[in-house]
């Protein structure tokens, strides 16, 4: 890394992870839409359920809002209703807390 | 698509900038690209990237300010806007090794402390359960075996012995100790032991007995006379501080030292309403007594209790303003001494430190009910030694073993990624929530973030930083100490608490 100088061992971990990439490959850091996420849809996590994956089906609703949106019948996020989610930390347990909008 | 700064903590060491990420725990210093970057991301709901990407096009250092973004990303400093924090709720694959195991060898105690969970208001054990007072040997060897059977492959297990006062049951101690040293040299792994007491009950055969197995010692002590006999009492109200003192100078000339590469025997003190001076306690305890490691342990539990310190308005007075100020002054002698390379004997600041250095960045604040689990005297299995009499939260028992399912259960519902309080604090990778007993005491609910206490751990954590980046510029070479493995890091926290 160039422009920030890594300090503790955390850092130096990331720093060397991050100088391993080349450039081309470094702009995978940064997601641009559905293209770079895995969405399997159907596996079982570690403790046989699928909330432990990186999109479950809890998330569905909540991943076209988020991560990548899509025009789905969700508040869109990027203008007018950023903070839709804020009250839900965790999608499979505080999924009922997203509210409905009125625009 | 906007882009915002996920929470951090920046700040200025020797005309240097640096940032703590939040997400990650990375230390990074910045230069002024990076620096120029964050600040333009830093803003509630964040920037417009495209329009960003747009705006420096023409720059001069736009090359220098594109490689910046990408490595903000990258230490976790930027992301998309309201991204959820990356925390996977999952556990790691469980039954998770259990390789700490505290004993609570009895309840009972021969000092009658005025600020005590085990006895006071904070007691959580079930109202109406009596408890056998002490441990039987056979509880005890029960316990080294499901110890060794749930360690899996663990090279390195630990018994700590926790009471009550442990050297009311100091039989069963040794009697658990030759069965686990028995038990290591057959199963080839090795085992470490530990043991809090009040000192009252040290005599020669014991100090023997404990120098010989290589204990970690933690000796609760208030500071001098008066600080110590204001509520480590004997149930008569006379203060044990003379009691003590010639049994812990006993103690310390047996114990091999640190430097002889002995475990240094510690000093926890209770910091409490009407706090003595840290600052003061802390030369008595290291000067007058000869301690090598001194931690404080201030009482937070619920502000209706006579001795809790008064956690709000943490940061500016108060008692927590306070402490704060003692930890402050012995921090710059910390730093100071480790600049001539030396050791001091401030042990909260040495584990932030460590901390800080591996950049832990913890999904659950400490291993109970995770590495470390505790046995009560009838040999019940707790989250910790703290919850062994707790029906609510127990864990299985010796007969039928760890209750896996509400163990994990149990850690589900303790995941940072379920505490939305924590999610825009700067310092949770090392806080994570606090102490599941205090959040128990304060909340009636384990599963809450201690939220009484943030203001302070943020300038806990602050201070410590400061003290991090002004070693790490002009003395490097002194962070190697922290170079050890996070299991001992976890270890030596699960081991060093103020007894019961």
């Amino acid at each position: 890394m160039k422009h920030l100088q890594p300090i503790n061992r955390k850092a130096r971990l990331l720093a060397a992870r991050t100088d391993e990439r080349s450039g081309a490959r470094a702009l995978a850091d940064i997601p641009f839409g559905c293209s770079t996420q895995l969405d399997p849809g159907w596996e079982v996590d570690s403790q046989g359920g699928t909330y432990g994956l990186c999109t479950p089906v809890e998330r569905d609703l909540y991943d076209c809002y988020h991560t990548c949106y899509w025009p789905a019948q969700v508040p869109d996020a990027l203008t007018n209703f950023p903070k839709w989610s804020n009250s839900c930390g965790a999608a499979a347990q505080d999924w009922a807390k997203i509210d409905l909008v009125f625009p | 698509m906007n882009y915002s700064a996920s929470p951090f903590h920046r700040f200025e060491s020797d005309g240097a900038s640096f940032v703590y990420a939040g997400r990650s725990a990375a230390i990074v210093a910045l230069d002024a690209a990076s620096s120029a970057v964050l600040e333009h991301f830093t803003r509630p709901g964040g920037a417009d990237l495209d329009a960003w990407t747009a705006s420096i096009r023409a720059h001069a250092d736009a090359t220098a300010l594109r490689e910046a973004f990408g490595e903000l990303v990258s230490v976790g400093l930027l992301g998309p806007t309201g991204e959820v924090p990356a925390a996977a709720e999952t556990l790691p694959p469980m039954p998770f090794p259990v390789s700490t195991l505290v004993l609570n060898v009895t309840n009972k105690c021969n000092l009658s402390c005025t600020y005590c969970y085990e006895y006071g208001q904070d007691k959580i054990t079930d109202v109406g359960a009596k408890k056998a007072p002490r441990m039987s040997l056979e509880t005890a060897t029960k316990s080294i075996e499901l110890l060794f059977a749930e360690s899996a492959g663990q090279r390195e297990v630990s018994v700590t012995f926790f009471g009550g006062e442990t050297l009311l049951n100091f039989d069963v101690i040794r009697g658990a100790v030759e069965h686990a040293e028995a038990r290591a040299r057959e199963s080839r792994k090795r085992v470490s032991f530990a043991l809090t007491t009040n000192a009252t009950l040290l005599t020669d055969e014991i100090i023997a007995f404990l120098a010989a197995h290589r204990f970690g010692v933690n000796v609760s002590i208030d500071g001098a006379r008066a600080d110590q006999d204001r509520h480590r009492v004997f149930q008569s109200g006379k203060g044990s501080y003379d009691v003590v003192v010639p049994r812990i100078l006993k103690l310390l000339a047996a114990m091999p030292r640190a430097k002889d590469g002995g475990r240094p025997v510690g000093a926890r003190v209770t910091l409490t309403k009407g706090l003595a001076d840290v600052v003061e306690t802390f030369r008595h305890l290291t000067q007058d007594l000869s301690f090598e490691s001194v931690g404080f342990a201030p009482v937070t539990s619920a502000e209706d209790r006579e001795w809790a310190l008064v956690a709000s308005g943490a940061t500016a007075g108060g008692d927590m303003g306070r402490v704060l100020e003692g930890f402050r002054a012995l921090a710059k002698d910390y730093v100071a001494a480790a600049l001539r390379n030396e050791s001091h004997g401030f042990s909260n600041l040495n584990d932030l430190l460590g901390e800080l250095h591996r950049g832990t960045n913890k999904a659950h604040p400490c291993g109970a009910g995770l590495g470390l689990l505790g046995v009560s005297t009838e040999g019940e299995l707790g989250l910790c030694h703290r919850f062994v009499e707790s029906d609510a939260h127990a864990l299985g028992d010796l007969e039928h073993g760890i209750d896996q399912e509400k163990r994990a259960r149990f850690l589900h519902s303790v995941h940072v990624s379920k505490k939305i309080a924590c999610h825009d604090c700067f310092a949770r990778p090392h806080c994570s929530g606090g102490c599941y007993h205090e959040a128990y005491v304060r909340y009636q609910d384990a599963t809450q973030p201690n939220l009484h206490y943030c203001d302070w751990v943020r300038a806990w954590t602050a201070l410590g930083l400061d003290c991090y980046a002004e070693i790490a510029r002009k003395n490097p070479a002194f962070l190697e100490r922290f170079e050890e493995s996070g299991d001992r890091a976890r270890h030596e926290r699960a081991t060093t608490e103020t007894t019961a």
